[in-house]
């Protein structure tokens, strides 16, 4: 395994979605190259880090207010309708050409 | 080494007693879901969007259309999941009307991998988000984020900050499974390497402190 296999690998690495044999490989690419190691535990640092950091959090009293618009829209926009489509279903002309993206290998 | 372990979610199985009721006219079941899933809308709208008003006007036009859409809901999905996608667009449409001389999308950026290869490798302090204060560390990784392409952020914000799965990301922005893990790859990857000048080891560098 080279270190470009091992980054390629990396997402499904860190997200435990691999099977045991690939996963094997690359730990064992893991015990003997360092610079894959670094950038393997400085990777998982940084989704920790940006998972716990607690960034743009909502204030309670923002958050009181933005409620308060809601529903106070919600009552007053009663009965108007904007179709929205549902994920599972056939996406708009802006979102349709998405599906034929294809990751870079 | 350690795997990243899944976000915990609050579970959702009264969720779908709270959408039919909100269908069938009881504001207050829409309340707690506005209540549920508030911080969360927010939290990706000013993400997408980098801007607080932006982000606050996105909320709230994200529930209005929730509302207004709720009997076209086919619950062929998870309702939070039905809102994000709901939030993204109003977001990026937002995003689109400040930067109009750029076309933003989530179909953008789509480049080699050459974008994300690790020039820098440097191993990190122990703890380096306690090389700084609260407020410090904020702003830096705000302002880390926020130089990815808004496709970028999206994807990792879906994915490892707000812990929808890799499918419920892929339904929520209409992308392609492949697509879902190729973006956060290499945001991940864009991310960490943006983060090297300022949690790199002392020892090995020039780093902050």
């Amino acid at each position: 395994m080279t270190c470009s296999d091992f980054l390629k690998e990396l997402t499904d690495y860190l997200d435990d979605s691999m099977d045991a044999q690939t996963r094997a490989e690359l730990e064992d690419h893991l015990q003997w190259c360092h610079n894959c190691y670094v950038i393997c535990n400085t990777t998982k640092r940084t989704i920790e880090i940006y998972r716990d950091s607690q960034l743009y959090e909502l204030p309670d009293d923002l958050r009181t207010r933005l409620r308060s618009a809601i529903l106070a829209k919600c009552h007053s926009h009663e009965g108007e309708e904007h179709p929205v489509t549902e994920p599972s279903s056939a996406a708009s002309p802006k979102l349709a050409d998405r599906r034929s993206d294809t990751p870079t290998k | 080494m350690g795997t990243i372990q899944p976000k915990v979610v609050e579970p959702v199985s009264d969720e779908l007693a709270l959408v039919h009721a909100a269908k069938a006219g009881d504001m207050g079941a829409f309340e707690e879901l506005v209540r549920r899933y508030d911080r969360n809308v927010f939290r990706i709208a000013q993400h997408i969007t980098q801007n607080r008003e932006d982000a606050e006007d996105v909320v709230q036009d994200a529930f209005l259309k929730a509302y207004q859409n709720l009997p076209n809901f086919q619950e062929q999905s998870k309702f939070y999941t039905w809102l994000v996608r709901i939030a993204v667009n109003e977001a990026l449409m937002r995003l689109r009307r400040r930067r109009p001389e750029r076309m933003v999308s989530l179909d953008e950026d789509i480049k080699t991998e050459e974008d994300s290869m690790p020039r820098e490798v440097a191993d990190w302090a122990p703890n380096p988000e306690q090389l700084y204060t609260q407020g410090e560390l904020r702003e830096i990784l705000g302002k880390t984020i926020q130089g990815l392409p808004p496709s970028f952020r999206t994807v990792f914000v879906l994915r490892d900050v707000e812990g929808l799965s890799t499918e419920e990301t892929a339904d929520a922005l209409d992308l392609s499974i492949p697509a879902v893990k190729s973006r956060l790859l290499r945001a991940r990857l864009q991310l960490r390497e943006r983060l090297n000048k300022y949690f790199r080891n002392r020892a090995g560098g020039d780093g902050k402190k």
